[in-house]
């Protein structure tokens, strides 16, 4: 590599890092976290047959889980304008992210919420819990347990995808990667450096699973009983 | 007590349970018996409205239903007026022993969290789990997580305890450890609705033997009148020698 390269590579990491830091990072934790909670409601909406809402969250996941993100963003930030609605360029980021996370980890968790034995709300709801407490406290613990790796594919799928944001203005890391490459014509290097910067951020996540796993794994060693 | 007058339940148009009589005085041991597919199972859940009846009256103390106009207020309150005890344990797996206890106690029967403890340790005791109160079921044997599970009902202080197979699912070896507390239960005068295959057992410590069969009620009694001079050929048939080597045992 010659030093000139060298040089802008060092040089475009912390104007790349930076809008890492104040928008990919924060709009991934945000739609991440929102995301997952519409993601139970729906799920659990669905499992209990809720009528009427049960009946729209399916159409919204079907909507959402068809049509390209993309076009969602597009939507939401340069087509709902028309008809009044003027959503800051953040706000319909997270919109779209997080309903998109929503749709898709639904999904997830309602398979892993009627995989959890009906013998365990049985235990629940015949010691007197509500059906309700036995979903909060006993299914809906478990299923999360077991579709966490699932959760963190979306997950980091989610810290890719914040790229998109830049087609909304968003100056995240990959509009300021095509910034740079703008005035250095030096295509290559820098987008294998911030495609490099996204590995690390779902590297991070990787090892994050790990520890969430290990976390939430309740000690199935068999020993010691008797 | 509690009592279940004409109890009819039919699973997809096939009628299961063909108007069920079945009387529990307080304090009393009740054992059902019959031959597989009889509908003991169904019959006991039909109780605590894990199945839902179709017709019948279920009298609990005070309290009387009418299955056909019962409301989600009266299940909840039937539900935490019984305890059951199953058959696969159904312990809550992301729960410990002693959280398995505590739980429903906190959030169904409000207790505080000391006082919840205070119970549950004082039940694990009671059937020799103290020192396994942090473990969690899948850490447990079949036969620790079944006392577990008695330890659970017990700390509710139901007005009864249901009983589907409890030690069916047991290794033989800890058949024995379980029904030795249930004995103890019995002796205690817990009322208890016991089904079970465990014949030897069921004359040792039932008050009652009904034995059902075609989903009717074909014969009940003391243990002696049922299980050693059974009058239904259907109980002499389920029954087989067993009446004839009880003349041995007891
Ligand atoms: N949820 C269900 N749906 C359809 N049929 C059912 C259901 N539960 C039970 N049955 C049927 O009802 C009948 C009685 O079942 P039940 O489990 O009450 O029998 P049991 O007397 O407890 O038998 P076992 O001694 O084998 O446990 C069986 O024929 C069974 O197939
Ligand atoms: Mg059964």
């Amino acid at each position: 590599m010659s030093s000139r390269l060298l040089d802008i590579v060092i040089k475009s990491l912390p104007k790349i890092l930076i809008p890492g830091l104040k928008y990919t990072i924060p709009l991934t934790l945000v739609s991440f976290a929102l995301g997952l909670l519409i993601a139970i409601i729906v799920a659990v909406t669905r499992v209990m047959k809720i009528k009427v809402l049960s009946w729209f969250f399916r159409f919204y996941v079907w909507v959402f889980r068809g049509t390209p993100m993309l076009v969602q963003l597009f939507i939401i930030f340069y087509g709902l304008p028309k008809i009044g609605l003027n959503i800051p360029r953040i706000p319909s980021a997270i919109i779209a992210f997080s309903l998109n996370v929503g749709a898709y980890a639904s999904e997830t968790i309602r398979g892993s919420v009627l995989a959890v034995s009906k013998s365990q709300t049985e235990g629940a709801i015949a010691c007197g819990l509500t059906l309700w407490q036995s979903i909060v406290y006993i299914v809906l613990p478990q299923a999360i347990k077991n579709c966490v790796p699932a959760l963190f594919n979306t997950f980091i799928s989610l810290v890719k995808d914040t790229s998109l944001a830049a087609n909304i203005t968003i100056e995240e890391m990959f509009m300021a990667t095509q910034r740079i490459v703008a005035v250095t014509y030096e295509p290559l290097v820098l987008y294998i450096e911030v495609a490099f910067i996204y590995l690390l951020f779902s590297t991070a996540l990787s090892y994050l699973q790990k520890f969430a796993e290990g976390r939430l794994t309740y000690r199935t060693r068999k020993a010691d009983a008797q | 007590m509690i009592k279940l007058q004409g109890l009819y339940k039919s699973f997809g148009g096939k009628t299961i349970l063909n108007g069920i009589d079945l009387e529990v005085s307080k304090g009393e041991t009740v054992a059902v018996i019959g031959p597989s597919g009889a509908g003991k199972s169904t019959a006991l859940r039909c109780i605590n409205l894990l199945e839902k009846p179709d017709k019948g009256r279920l009298t609990i103390g005070e309290d009387s239903y009418d299955f056909e106009k019962i409301t989600p207020k009266d299940i909840l309150k039937i539900r935490q007026s019984t305890a059951m005890v199953f058959q696969n344990f159904s312990l809550y797996e992301n729960k410990t022993a002693l959280q398995n206890i505590t739980l429903p106690l906190i959030k169904a029967k409000k207790y505080s969290k000391e006082k919840a403890i205070e119970s549950a340790l004082e039940n694990l005791k009671a059937v020799g789990l103290l020192d396994r109160k942090d473990y969690y079921p899948s850490q447990l044997s079949g036969g620790q997580q079944q006392r577990v599970g008695i330890a659970r009902a017990l700390a509710l202080k139901p007005e009864v305890i249901l009983f589907d197979e409890p030690t069916s699912a047991l290794d033989p070896e800890k058949v024995k450890d379980v029904l030795e507390i249930i004995k103890r239960i019995s002796r205690e005068r817990i009322t208890s609705v016991i089904v079970t295959h465990e014949l030897e057992f069921a004359m040792d410590v039932a008050d009652k033997v009904v034995f059902l069969a075609d989903g009717l009620v074909v014969e009940e009694g003391s243990p002696r009148e049922v299980l050693k001079n059974p009058k239904d050929p259907r109980t002499l048939r389920f029954l087989g020698h067993f009446a004839d080597k009880l003349e041995y045992v007891i």
